[in-house]
């Protein structure tokens, strides 16, 4: 299972209104991410651009739609449809969520919380076996954001996680921003969070920007958007991962942006400042707190 | 399967789609506050993801309705035909036929047909890629052959066409311009058909001069030239082959062609 790595430097999603612009501009960025089911389509602008693209830069292919944590298995013709996308484009990196989105024939474009259970790991270190076997390849598992807690959960995330991780081999996508906005949702200690995560495993990061709400206890609540700037507070956890990473030249880090998407130029200023990071981790600050105490 | 709890996916599946339900057992917020304020973020995030994506595909239906009202009916669309499908590329086909259904869009009759307009053209931008025949070759295989009438002819897999008792083109096309006289001029009531197709990497959509819509249609059945022109003719008096080859070929529509078991690609 040799296959490329991404470089370790900053990376932002390719985004259609990009397309002509990042082929006649060319920017010096480490790689390019593209949501795998926004390219399971037959032909077209989609394909055409991503090919050209593709010939200049690392990619990193991150889907949205397999349901790793669904109660049915991986669904047969979306493996197909990932594994062709695969041999088409050879991305340096897969990697899908901890979560849930389908059920039945319903497909909901969310990612959906799961009880941290044994037979949820069960289930979980099984598809995810079933994903790396079809695929051929080691896959990255993201942590979620999340808003809700279930009663029969008898695990943190990180134990969750750094059980997924042991049985099946799959690395970590740690999403600083996630980690971030559930540790808030959760009146977590976010650097307590962290460091129950499997942190040899880290293949790639993601930072986001979230919304604010509070919940029915008028507790803040931070909603992962995807629509707004990386939050300072995200930036300064950045900083203390990297210093705590035992690989001292960074790690691939994405810049996420789905929504209210800002100029190409506006996105590669954000991967700058990770890539500064990356070379001098202290700069980041003193990084986030939520509450002080622990991770549970 | 969860051993413990086989349901419990299902009952939280459940809630998404319907505000009606409570928040299903088994929740909790670790400060001790309903859980149903924390799952709304979730029925929130299902509902108004969908919707953002049915506005980006269907925005001269959005615009004809506005964007509260489209939002509403997009928003009871979803609840009602949720996507089957992880490519949301494919979510959408329903919607006109959900339209015609809806009565808040009863003034608006052609509002359907606007929507067909508008879900044809996503899928010939994503169709699949198929190299057109040159005019050359067309011409040459044209003049050359004495078997014409059986030639027979392969359209681009982006090529559809629509039929409407409405001004589908002209409305459409009155929304792709700052320009708010455009609309004002267009009578909504004049039946229009349009060809819709990927030429390049941009999708057209032509104004289908009378019979060409007969003509495409017994092409794709496999018929011969001759025979798609006899019954294009049928329908609309006047109709001309040549004219109708002429626009197919100028905007690669054709694929292939063959005749008498020969292929030209």
């Amino acid at each position: 299972m040799t296959q490329a790595s991404l470089p370790p430097r900053a990376g932002i999603g390719l985004k259609p209104q990009h397309f002509r612009e990042v082929l006649e501009t060319r920017p010096d960025i480490g790689f390019f991410e593209v949501h795998a089911e926004n390219y399971m389509v037959d032909g077209g602008p989609f394909h055409h651009y991503l090919g050209r693209i593709r010939a200049h830069y690392a990619l990193s292919l991150h889907g949205v739609g397999l349901s790793i944590g669904g109660e049915a298995p991986p669904d047969g013709a979306q493996l197909a449809r990932l594994d062709a996308l695969i041999r088409r484009y050879e991305p340096a990196a897969f990697s899908e969520h901890l979560a849930w989105s389908s059920h039945g024939q319903v497909f909901f474009n969310d990612l959906l919380p799961l009880p941290y259970d044994r037979s949820t790991l069960a289930r979980v270190c099984d598809h995810v076996d079933r994903v790396q076997e079809r695929l051929r390849r080691r896959m990255l598992l993201e942590n979620p954001s999340t808003y809700l807690e279930f009663e029969t959960s008898t695990m943190d995330e990180g134990t969750f996680l750094r059980e997924v991780v042991r049985r099946t081999g799959c690395g970590l996508l740690l999403d600083v921003s996630n980690l971030y906005v559930s540790s808030v949702n959760h009146g977590r200690d976010a650097r307590a969070c962290i460091g129950e995560l499997p942190l040899d495993a880290v293949g790639q990061i993601h930072l986001a920007g979230f919304a604010r709400d509070r919940d029915a206890a008028g507790a803040p609540l931070l909603i992962d958007s995807h629509g707004a700037p990386v939050d300072e507070a995200v930036w300064g956890l950045y900083g203390n991962v990297l210093a705590s990473l035992a690989s001292p030249g960074g790690l691939p880090t994405l810049l996420e942006r789905d929504n209210d998407v800002p100029s190409l130029p506006t996105l590669l200023a954000e991967a700058q400042r990770a890539e500064q990071l990356m070379r001098e981790p202290a700069m980041a600050g003193p990084g986030a707190r939520g509450r002080a105490g622990d991770c549970r | 399967m969860t051993i413990d709890d086989p349901g419990r996916q299902a009952a939280f599946a459940a809630t998404l789609l319907a505000p009606e339900l409570p928040c299903p057992p088994g929740l909790r917020a670790w400060n001790g506050s309903d859980p149903a304020a924390r799952l709304a973020v979730h029925r929130n995030n299902v509902v108004s993801s969908l919707v953002d994506a049915l506005a980006d595909a269907f925005p001269v239906t959005q615009a004809l309705v506005g964007r509260e009202f489209f939002r509403a009916m997009a928003a009871v669309f979803v609840r009602r035909h949720p996507p089957r499908s992880r490519v949301l590329a494919h979510y959408g086909d329903e919607l006109p036929d959900f339209i015609l259904g809806f009565d808040p869009a009863r003034p608006l009759p052609y509002l359907a047909d606007v929507a067909r307009l508008e879900r044809a053209r996503v899928c010939a931008y994503h169709a699949a890629d198929v190299q057109p025949v040159a005019t050359e070759a067309m011409r040459a295989a044209l003049c050359g052959a004495d078997d014409l009438a059986d030639l027979r002819l392969t359209l681009h897999p982006s090529v559809s066409v629509l039929v409407s008792a409405f001004a589908i083109v002209s409305l459409w096309a009155a929304h792709q311009t700052d320009d708010d006289s455009d609309i004002a001029a267009v009578d909504p009531d004049e039946a229009e058909s349009a060809l819709v197709l990927r030429a390049g990497l941009d999708v057209v959509v032509i104004l289908l001069p009378p019979g060409l819509d007969t003509f495409i249609a017994v092409l794709r059945q496999g018929a011969g030239l001759a025979e798609a022109a006899a019954r294009a003719a049928d329908c609309a008096v006047g109709f001309d082959p040549g004219t109708a080859l002429s626009l197919l070929l100028q905007h690669g529509a054709i694929t292939s062609m063959r005749s008498a078991g020969r292929d030209r690609p």
